[in-house]
């Protein structure tokens, strides 16, 4: 502060500084006499320098002011609810001693809920707690979105001032307020051609969400003159609302210099089932797959195709076979995956799915085959198919033709609707346990409808009396602390005493039982506690 | 009194705990699910079992009523004072009348309360019992003359140390470095002058730190020459100014001023933790009186200090100033009632009439480093890597301290503002402002920065 002093600093004191500096015995200070009183002279002018330049100390100049942030229209969090908060984000990976969880809930782990819970409110974040918010969503990606938007225009106005916190300015949701929309022709076509690489896929997915047309001419009048990986990232943002009206654009991109862009566009072309690609496709798919009536049974035959001709590669199909696959179940997978479903049922004598998943299949070509179909009805979001490849849960062959992976089933389930995919997996545990369920767990939605709930519980109360230990089930009782409706809080008081220990049982597991199952409860009614402090009206402050 | 009155936000009660582990284990203990058999007494007792790993529960109990200093009985381990589950227990209570229904206390709760109360009231009756004078006026007087003689000693041989620096010259003390102060501190910790070892070890961390240290080294050289020289005729000097000196040599003090009666502000309260000691510093304001007051408490290592006035609360109570002056520390005397929530803020000034402020007090303590301000409508202002406080209206701007600019406290201050002004109460000094406590223009509680 002593720079900013408006008056110019007495010369007396910058000598006595160099005096002190180099020493009385080589520099006599200002105003002393040389010799032994010297320091104490030079010492007694310092003291009276000083405490004479600190009583006249005055403000500095002021720094230009920065624009202050943009309003937040949002209506104020209620108290209950922006302490809550303030505990959330205390609770942050790294600030603890770690170890064994314990009985307490993971209040980190309820934060990405009780984000959303916050933003569907349309509550506005608190001032003071934006720095904690912003450092949360530094360390965790997944949280990035749901704490920006909750963090609003303010969190932006910070993100300019720290550069910590940039990644808010790259991630900015919903477009961000920066992104110019669709209607501003001036801005976009500024912004496109001389933003970078970043801001040019945000504002291409920006667009693409409020006019998909918009977006699609906004990208080919560039097209040529973009880079391969460019093209690539261009193309994908094309997923959002593809529709019809992208074939001609699509169908260009299938003579693209890239390969990778070729492909892209004819997954793309396969996934619209009235596409011209999509008939080539049937065309040949159809070739390779026919009804036997020979035999007792009728019986599916698989010709797979001889050759991968300059046709197929242009419409995407790639030619050479990765190692250990067979060249010919290669080309023959891709046809079927990029073959729309719905003309199948007229190829193979009107047979519904169910009927086609059901026939029997000559020469081991069963798994190539539905996994292909897996793969089609994964792409082409068909309900219809993928219920049929998906089977009944509770099928001993675990629900699924032989070759279906944990992972592939989670697609499939994906497209059905919410309440029937929470359904089927609450048969597969019933029937199998929970050791496959984790990722099947994770694509049904939240809150847990209720017979999903009660057949997690089951199970793992069923764990909990096979005698082994709670972590091995870590996973689910993780989802289940998260996804769970509070309601069934209620229905686990009876799991939480710690049951006499079997024979065989590992030792001590029944306390860690009782602990986790605590934990569980715990979590629930936290979570319904959360959920009453964002509904409850502006509580009584003191004044 | 009513419970209610007293009821602390969760921000407060965290603000009791010794140590970052202890809040965060705390908070997670504060919600219902651990806990049974809760309860409270109009009094301001809360008490409650908290399950732990252990078999039987651990005995939790509370007595909130002292206000300034509550008390705390647990039947856990720990070492840590507020442990967790006393932490816990009183974040359930600032939740809300729900989970501590008003009742009885069960016997083990209750012994503990009453014997508390018997205590405390011992003590109020008879404040002279215990602490008033020495049993031997004569013995005592004997051995402030035999401290003073050793401190006189203590300061002669530093005033010959500075000679000999000087006269070498300030540039050898940076290749010395640490030790020759340290040994230096040494001898004025043998001298019984911790006012003056402080000083000297302070020395040390200034050698050849930053740009301008040989400037800064000489400031604090000069200034402990000018403590030497006014404890060695500290009989010529005015009353207050010796006072002054005798209390920055480091000998104790004890309030010795008229009791202020007032409606103090918590204005802001932080620990300034060391290995050995952890001091704790409080900002009251007081409404009536405009006076600004330092209270001041000592932890030992791993315990909170005793007195605990979260932010945000006002005191009906007396304060009595310690000799010296400066005239900021104070002692907390009679409570008259419990500590309230209270949305008052302290009037502010200007950033020019803050460092009027600070010149002023200078003439009467001239080693004091900085003094309590509360400033209005100044905006958070980005200044080159550094930030400053800018007057709204006017062209004038503080700067903040090196030290606050590193602290996130600055980034609550800034998300505070958004860029527009704020009213911040924190030390101005030579060195800059440091920030402690901010109002948003408009409602809205005081936010801690510190």
């Amino acid at each position: 502060m002593n720079a900013t002093s408006p008056l110019p600093p007495p010369p007396a004191w910058e000598d006595l500084v160099t005096a002190a500096l180099l020493g009385t015995d080589r520099r006599t200070p200002p105003g002393a006499a040389p010799g032994r009183a010297a320091p104490a002279a030079l010492l007694d002018a310092a003291a009276a320098e000083t405490v004479r330049r600190r009583v006249g100390l005055r403000p500095g100049r002021a720094a230009p002011r920065p624009t202050p942030a943009a309003e937040d229209p949002r209506p104020a969090l209620p108290v209950a609810a922006a302490r809550r908060l303030a505990f959330l984000l205390a609770d942050r990976p790294g600030t603890g001693a770690g170890g064994r969880r314990g009985t307490a809930p993971d209040l980190m782990e309820l934060l990405p809920q009780w984000l959303t819970a916050v933003n569907a409110r349309g509550f506005a974040a608190p001032a003071e707690s934006l720095p904690a918010l912003l450092d949360a969503a530094r360390g965790r990606t997944d949280l990035r979105p749901a704490a920006l938007e909750f963090a609003g225009p303010r969190a932006l106005w910070l993100a300019r001032l720290n550069p910590d916190w940039r990644f808010a300015l790259r991630a900015a949701p919903g477009g961000g307020a920066s992104l110019p929309g669709p209607t501003e022709t001036e801005r976009t076509r500024t912004l496109w051609q001389e933003g970078l690489f970043a801001e040019r896929v945000a504002l291409l997915a920006s667009i693409r969400r409020q006019d998909p047309d918009a977006a699609r001419a906004l990208l080919s009048a560039t097209w040529s003159t973009e880079r391969a990986e460019d093209r690539l990232m261009f193309l994908d943002s094309l997923r959002a609302g593809l529709g019809p009206r992208d074939e001609p654009f699509l169908e260009q991109a299938l003579t693209d210099r890239s390969r990778n862009v070729r492909a892209t566009a004819a997954e793309l072309l396969s996934a619209l089932p009235g596409s011209a690609l999509a008939a080539r496709m049937a065309v040949r798919a159809g070739a390779c797959v026919a009804v036997d009536h020979t035999g007792d049974t009728p019986t599916l035959l698989v010709e797979a195709p001889h050759e991968c001709d300059a046709a197929m590669e242009r419409d995407g199909v790639s030619a050479k076979a990765p190692p250990g696959r067979g060249e010919r179940s290669w080309w023959f997978g891709q046809l079927m995956e990029a073959a729309p479903l719905a003309t199948w049922r007229a190829r193979l004598g009107g047979r519904t799915p169910e009927q086609i998943v059901a026939l029997p299949v000559a020469d081991d070509w069963l798994g190539e085959l539905h996994a292909a179909w897996c793969r089609a009805a994964v792409r082409q979001r068909d309900a219809d198919w993928s219920r049929a490849l998906l089977g009944v849960p509770s099928a001993p062959g675990a629900g699924g033709p032989g070759a279906v992976s944990l992972a592939e089933r989670a697609k499939l389930l994906g497209t059905l609707p919410a309440a029937e995919r929470a359904d089927w997996v609450a048969g597969f545990i019933a029937a199998h346990g929970l050791s496959e369920a984790f990722q099947l767990l994770g694509v049904c939605p939240v809150p847990w409808a209720t017979p999903l709930g009660r057949s997690v519980v089951d199970a793992l109360n069923i764990a909990r009396d096979a005698g082994s230990y709670p972590w091995s089930f870590s996973g689910v009782m993780g989802l289940a602390e998260r996804c769970l409706d509070p309601e069934e809080a209620t229905h686990l008081d009876a799991l939480l005493a710690v049951p006499d220990e079997p024979e065989d049982a590992s030792p001590g597991a029944g306390g860690y039982w009782a602990e986790a199952f605590q934990r569980l409860g715990r979590t629930l009614r936290l979570r319904a506690t959360m959920t009453q402090e964002l509904q409850a009206p502006q509580q009584h402050r003191p004044a | 009194m009513t419970q209610q009155g007293v009821r602390w936000t969760a921000d407060q009660v965290l603000a009791l705990a010794p140590d970052s582990t202890s809040r965060k284990a705390g908070s997670k203990l504060g919600t219902a699910g651990p806990w049974s058999g809760t309860g409270s007494s109009r009094e301001g007792a809360v008490w409650g079992l908290c399950e732990g790993s252990g078999g039987a529960p651990y005995r939790t109990v509370v007595d909130t009523a002292a206000g300034a200093a509550p008390a705390y009985r647990c039947s856990c381990p720990s070492r840590k004072f507020p442990c967790k589950h006393a932490l816990g227990l009183l974040l359930l209570w600032s939740g809300g009348e729900a989970a501590l229904p008003v009742g009885r206390a069960p016997d083990w709760a209750e012994q503990w309360i009453a014997g508390r109360r018997r205590t405390a009231e011992k003590g109020e009756a008879g404040p002279a019992g215990s602490g008033s004078g020495p049993a031997d006026p004569e013995g005592a007087r004997r051995r402030a003359e035999r401290r003073a003689e050793r401190i006189t000693s203590g300061a002669t041989e530093l005033e010959e140390r500075l000679a000999d620096l000087l006269r070498s010259g300030l540039a050898t003390a940076e290749q010395s470095g640490y030790a020759l102060w340290e040994e230096t501190a040494a001898r004025m910790v043998d001298a019984q002058a911790p006012g003056l070892a402080s000083r000297v070890r302070e020395l040390g961390a200034v050698a050849g730190s930053g740009a301008d240290w040989p400037a800064r080294l000489l400031e604090e050289c000069a200034l402990l020459h000018l403590l030497d020289q006014g404890w060695l005729h500290r009989e010529r000097l005015p009353d207050a100014l010796a006072a002054t000196v005798r209390a920055r040599v480091g000998l104790p003090s004890s309030a010795t001023g008229p009791p202020v009666r007032d409606h103090w502000l918590v204005l802001a309260q932080y620990d300034t933790p060391d290995p050995k000691l952890t001091t704790r510093r409080i900002w009251l304001y007081g409404t009536a009186s405009g006076l600004t007051a330092l209270l001041l408490s000592y932890g030992a290592a791993g315990r909170a200090p005793e007195l605990t006035l979260p932010v945000g609360l006002a005191l009906d109570a007396e304060l009595s100033a310690h000799p010296g002056a400066g005239g900021q520390r104070a002692s907390l005397g009679e409570q008259f009632a419990p500590p309230v929530l209270t949305g008052t803020r302290p009037p502010g000034v200007t950033t020019t009439e803050a460092t009027a402020r600070y010149g002023e007090i200078l003439r009467h303590d001239p080693w004091l480093e900085s003094v309590p301000v509360t400033l209005d409508d100044v905006v958070p202002t980005p200044d080159g890597d550094s930030w400053q406080l800018a007057d709204a209206e006017g062209a004038t701007a503080l700067p903040l301290t090196p030290a606050a600019v590193s602290r996130p406290g600055l980034w609550r201050l800034v998300a505070l503002s958004g860029g527009a002004p704020v009213r911040v109460f924190g030390e101005c000094g030579h060195r800059g402002f440091t920030p402690l406590t901010a109002w948003p223009t408009g409602a809205g509680e005081a936010v801690r920065l510190c």
